[in-house]
C-alpha cells in the first residue's frame, strides 16, 4: 500500500508512513491491526493442481510476506527477502556467482563478510579483490575480465569511509556488473542504494532496522524482475529464510525506525563532538562531522548519519580499562539497538582479519566502535567520560 | 536410559537460574563481555545462544554424536553442511534423494564446482563403482523419498571408510528414535526437523549432528560464517516437539503399518510402498538398521486422473507439501516434494503419476481407512483428462 488518495488525487507515502503502515489491514478477515505469525509450515491445497499461492512455508509465509514487501517499499526495490541473519542473506545472494567468478570489495568491511568470502566462498573458485572504494580511480583499476560485480559498504565498518555510491554504479554499469550494497548502518531511512542505481541492497536487520538487540535476521532487496526471480530461487533452494516470530519482531521493530534514527544521530553527533574534546581520544570517525574526509558526499547521497561512531585512544593499554569502567553502555558485539554498546573490532567484529590486512586498513587495536544507542546523551557522555577518565589512570596516577 | 527417557531427561533441560522445566527463549542478538582478553560463552547470538545450545546438545544426544547444529530449514542444514566440501571435490548421492535436494545440487552446488553422481544406493556395488579419485563423499536418504528404498547404511560406510569418504545421512523420515546412523558408520546425519521432530506443521527448521568433534568444529565454522541458524522462538518449538516425539511416533507408525495393510488389500490399489511389508524389497535390511519402520508409506493409485479424483474426495487428510505431523498428510510428490525434478528423472526413480504419499498423523484409525475407503471405493476406472494448467509447488 505504498500511495492513497485524497480528494481522487493519489499521494505517496513517506517512508515513515509506509513502515507504520506494514501489515495493517491485511489480515481481511479479522481486521487485526498487528498481523498475525503465521506458523503453519504447510497450506491445504483446495484441490490437486491449485494452491493458495502458500504451499510451504519455506517457499513462502504469510507473515514473511509482509517483511519482505515492506521492505522492498522502503527500499524502492522490486522484491525483498527475509533471511535467517545477516550472514545468511549475504551468503544467499552470493549464490548468483559461480567458479570462476571475481568480485571487487570494499576493503573496510564488516569482519564476517571477509571470512565468508575468505574462508567459504574461495573454497568453490570465487576470487575477490579488496579495494579502497573511495577511490574510483582504484575500482577502474581493479575491474577485470572475470568480474561480475561490485560489493559496497558504506559508511564502513568501522572506520566510517564513505563511498560514493552513484559513482561506483556507473562505472558497474559501464561494465555490466552488479552493484550490491550493505546498507546495514544508515537503512533505508537514511540512503536508499537502488535510487542510486543499485542493484541489490543487504541489511544485517538484526541491526537498526529490528533495533532492540533481540532479534537475528538478515534482508534482500533487489531491483529487476530477472533478478528477483534469480533470488527467489536461490532464497528457496538453499533455504536460510526467516522464522515467521523473527518476521513479526522485525516488522514491529521497523515500525518505529524513524524515531529511532532520529535519536541515534542526534545523539551520536553529541557523543562524537564531546569525543573529540576528550584528551585520551586521539581520532573521532563520523560522517556526520563537517571535517569527516566522506562528509560532502555523505550528505549528496543520504540524508542522515546514523548512530555510529568510531574513535581511536592514545595507548592501547587505555582500551581494557577503558571497557571494564563502562557502566551504561554495554560491551557488547553488535550494533544499532535502543542500548547503546561498545565493541572492540580487533578481537570481536573484525577478529577473523588477519592483524596485517586489518592494520593496513586502519582497524588498529587502539578503535574502538560505538553504537549510540537511545539513552539521554548526557548519560551516555558521562559514562564515556568517566571510563576514558579511568583509562588514563595507571597505578594511582594519570598516565 | 532409554530413548523415551532420554528424550525428557538427556540433556539442558532445566534452566540453572530459575529451575524453569522448560528451556528460556533468549531473544538477545548479542551478550555483554565482562573482559576482552576472555570472550564470555556467548558473544553473538548466530555463534552461540543459550537457547540453541539446548536444542543443539539436545539433537547431538540423541543421534550419538559429538555435536549438534541447528539451521534454518532441512535445507539450510542440507546446504550448510555440503559446504564442507570444496571445488572439484565429487559426490556420490542416493538418486531418490528429496526434490528440494537434488535442485540445490544440480542447480547451484554445480556451479561452486562440485560435482555429483546419483546411483540406485540400495546396490552398495553402484556406490562403490561410482567412487572416483576426488570423490570425498557420499549422501544418503533411508528409506528413500517417496518410494522407501532402503540403504544399507552400515554396508556403505564400510566402503566409505576405505576410501577416506564422509558419509552424511538424511534421517527425517526415521528420526534417532527408530535409525541412528552414526552408530552405523555415518559421519554426518541430517533432519528437517520441519517433519517428525517438530511435529506439528509449526516450524520450519534442520538439524546436522556430527560424530566427531573435529568434523564439529568444520560444521560449526560454516553454521557461524554462512549464518543460515534456526532462531529462537523455533528452537524452543522444536525442542517442544522432540518432547513427544517417541509418543507420536508409536501411533502414527502403528496407523500406517495397519494403512499399508489396508491399502494392500484394496483392489483400487496397484501398489504399496512401506518398509513394513515383508514383501518390500528393503525390509529385511530395514529391520536390521532400525527398530521402525516410521509413519511414511506411498501407494499407487494408477493415474494421474485417478490420484486428484482422490485428493478431490478425501476429506480428513490435509493435502500439503510436508509430512510428519500430527495430522496425516497427503502429498503427490509429482508436483509436490519432486516437483523440482524434472520429469525424466522422475520417472526413472518410480515416481509416477499415479503415486500418493501419506504421512500417518495421530486421527482414530476408524476415522482415517473410512475416509480413505469412501474416497477410493468411487475411483471412476476412467477420468475425462482435464486440460487445465499444472501448477508445480516450488517448495
Amino acid at each position: 500500500m505504498p500511495s492513497y488518495t485524497i480528494g481522487g488525487r493519489e499521494i505517496d507515502m513517506k517512508l515513515e508512513t509506509k513502515l507504520i503502515q506494514a501489515g495493517v489491514g491485511r489480515d481481511e478477515k479479522t481486521g487485526a491491526v498487528s498481523f498475525p505469525v503465521y506458523y503453519a509450515t504447510a497450506y491445504r491445497h483446495p484441490a490437486l493442481g491449485q494452491s493458495t499461492g502458500y504451499d510451504y512455508t519455506r517457499t513462502a509465509n504469510p507473515t514473511r510476506t509482509i517483511l519482505e514487501e515492506t521492505i522492498a517499499e522502503a527500499e524502492t526495490g522490486d522484491a525483498g527477502f527475509a533471511c535467517a541473519s545477516g550472514m545468511a542473506a549475504v551468503h544467499t545472494v552470493m549464490g548468483l556467482f559461480s567458479q570462476g567468478d571475481h568480485l571487487i570489495v570494499s576493503l573496510d568491511l564488516y569482519g564476517g563478510t571477509y571470512r565468508l568470502f575468505e574462508q567459504v566462498l574461495s573454497r568453490y573458485g570465487l576470487t575477490f579483490s579488496y579495494v579502497d572504494l573511495r577511490n574510483i580511480g582504484a575500482l577502474q583499476d581493479a575491474i577485470r575480465p572475470d568480474t561480475k560485480a561490485i560489493f559496497v559498504e558504506t559508511p564502513t565498518n568501522p572506520l566510517m569511509q564513505i563511498t560514493d555510491i552513484r559513482a561506483v554504479t556507473q562505472l558497474a554499469k559501464q561494465h555490466g556488473l552488479l552493484t550490491i550494497v550493505d546498507n546495514t548502518f544508515l537503512t533505508p531511512y537514511c540512503q536508499r542504494p537502488l535510487e542510486l542505481g543499485a542493484d541489490i541492497v543487504l541489511h544485517s536487520a538484526t541491526k537498526y532496522l529490528a533495533g532492540h538487540n533481540d532479534v537475528l535476521a538478515g534482508l534482500i532487496v533487489t531491483k529487476g524482475e530477472e533478478l528477483s526471480e534469480k533470488i527467489r530461487f536461490l532464497h528457496n533452494s538453499i533455504g536460510a529464510v526467516l522464522g515467521p516470530q523473527d518476521c513479526w519482531l522485525l516488522i514491529r521493530g521497523m515500525k518505529t525506525l524513524a524515531l529511532r534514527m532520529e535519536r541515534h544521530q542526534s545523539n551520536a553527533l553529541i557523543v562524537a563532538e564531546k569525543l573529540r574534546e576528550h584528551p585520551a581520544v586521539a581520532e573521532v570517525f563520523y560522517p556526520g562531522l563537517a571535517e569527516h574526509p566522506g562528509h560532502e558526499i555523505q550528505v549528496n547521497q543520504a540524508t542522515g548519519h546514523s548512530g555510529m561512531v568510531s574513535f581511536r585512544v592514545r595507548d592501547v593499554e587505555q582500551v581494557g580499562l577503558f571497557l571494564q569502567n563502562l557502566q551504561i553502555v554495554s560491551f557488547a558485539e553488535s550494533l544499532g539497538g535502543v542500548e547503546s554498546l561498545c565493541t572492540y573490532p580487533a578481537t570481536q567484529t573484525h577478529a577473523d582479519i588477519p592483524q596485517e590486512v586489518r592494520e593496513h586498513v586502519g582497524v588498529c587495536d587502539r578503535l574502538l566502535r560505538l553504537s549510540v544507542g537511545i539513552e539521554h546523551p548526557d548519560d551516555v557522555v558521562a559514562d564515556l567520560f568517566q571510563a576514558l577518565n579511568a583509562s588514563l589512570v595507571v597505578g594511582g596516577s594519570v598516565r | 536410559m532409554n530413548f523415551a527417557t532420554k528424550i525428557l531427561h538427556g540433556s539442558t533441560c532445566i534452566d540453572p537460574f530459575t529451575g524453569a522445566s522448560s528451556v528460556p527463549i533468549y531473544q538477545a542478538s548479542t551478550f555483554h563481555q565482562a573482559d576482552i582478553d576472555q570472550p564470555g560463552t556467548f558473544d553473538y547470538a548466530r555463534s552461540g545462544n543459550p537457547t540453541r545450545q539446548a536444542l543443539e546438545e539436545a539433537i547431538a544426544s540423541l543421534e550419538g554424536g559429538a555435536r549438534g547444529f541447528a539451521f534454518s530449514s532441512g535445507m539450510a542444514a542440507i546446504s550448510s553442511v555440503f559446504m564442507l566440501f570444496s571445488a572439484g571435490d565429487h559426490v556420490v548421492v542416493a538418486e531418490d534423494v528429496y526434490g528440494g535436494t537434488f535442485r540445490f545440487l544440480t542447480k547451484v552446488l554445480s556451479r561452486m564446482g562440485i560435482s555429483v553422481t546419483f546411483v540406485d544406493a540400495t546396490d552398495t556395488e553402484a556406490v562403490r563403482a561410482a567412487i572416483t579419485p576426488v570423490t570425498k563423499g557420499v549422501y544418503l536418504e533411508t528409506p528413500s523419498n517417496p518410494t522407501l528404498k532402503v540403504t544399507d547404511i552400515a554396508a556403505v560406510s564400510r566402503i566409505a571408510k576405505k576410501h577416506g569418504l564422509l558419509v552424511i545421512v538424511d534421517n527425517t523420515f526415521l528420526t534417532p528414535y527408530y535409525q541412528r546412523p552414526l552408530e552405523l558408520g555415518a559421519d554426518v546425519v541430517i533432519h528437517s526437523a520441519t517433519k517428525f521432530i517438530g511435529g506439528h506443521s509449526d516450524v520450519v527448521a534442520g538439524l546436522a549432528v556430527t560424530r566427531e568433534a573435529a568434523l564439529g568444529e568444520q560444521l560449526y565454522f560454516i553454521q557461524n560464517g554462512m549464518g543460515a541458524i534456526l532462531g529462537v522462538q523455533d528452537c524452543w518449538l522444536v525442542m517442544r516437539g522432540l518432547k513427544t516425539l517417541k509418543a507420536r511416533l508409536d501411533v502414527s507408525t502403528k496407523t500406517a503399518a495397519s494403512l499399508a495393510d489396508w491399502l494392500s488389500a484394496h483392489p483400487q490399489v496397484s501398489r504399496v510402498y512401506y518398509t513394513g511389508l515383508t514383501d518390500h524389497p528393503g525390509h529385511l535390511i530395514q529391520t536390521q538398521q532400525a527398530t521402525g519402520h516410521g509413519a511414511v508409506l506411498s501407494f499407487d493409485v494408477g493415474s494421474r486422473e485417478r490420484a486428484k479424483a482422490l485428493f478431490d474426495r478425501v476429506k480428513l487428510p490435509i493435502v500439503a507439501v510436508s509430512l510428519g505431523a500430527v495430522e496425516t498428510i497427503l502429498s503427490y510428490p509429482a508436483t509436490m516434494s519432486h516437483a523440482a525434478m524434472p520429469a525424466e528423472e522422475r520417472a526413472a526413480r518410480g515416481i509416477t503419476d499415479g503415486l500418493i504419499r501419506l504421512s500417518a498423523g495421530l486421527e482414530d484409525f476408524d476415522d482415517l481407512v473410512a475416509d480413505l475407503k469412501q474416497a477410493l471405493d468411487q475411483l471412476p476406472s476412467e477420468v475425462p483428462v482435464h486440460k487445465e494448467k499444472e501448477v508445480f509447488s516450488r517448495a
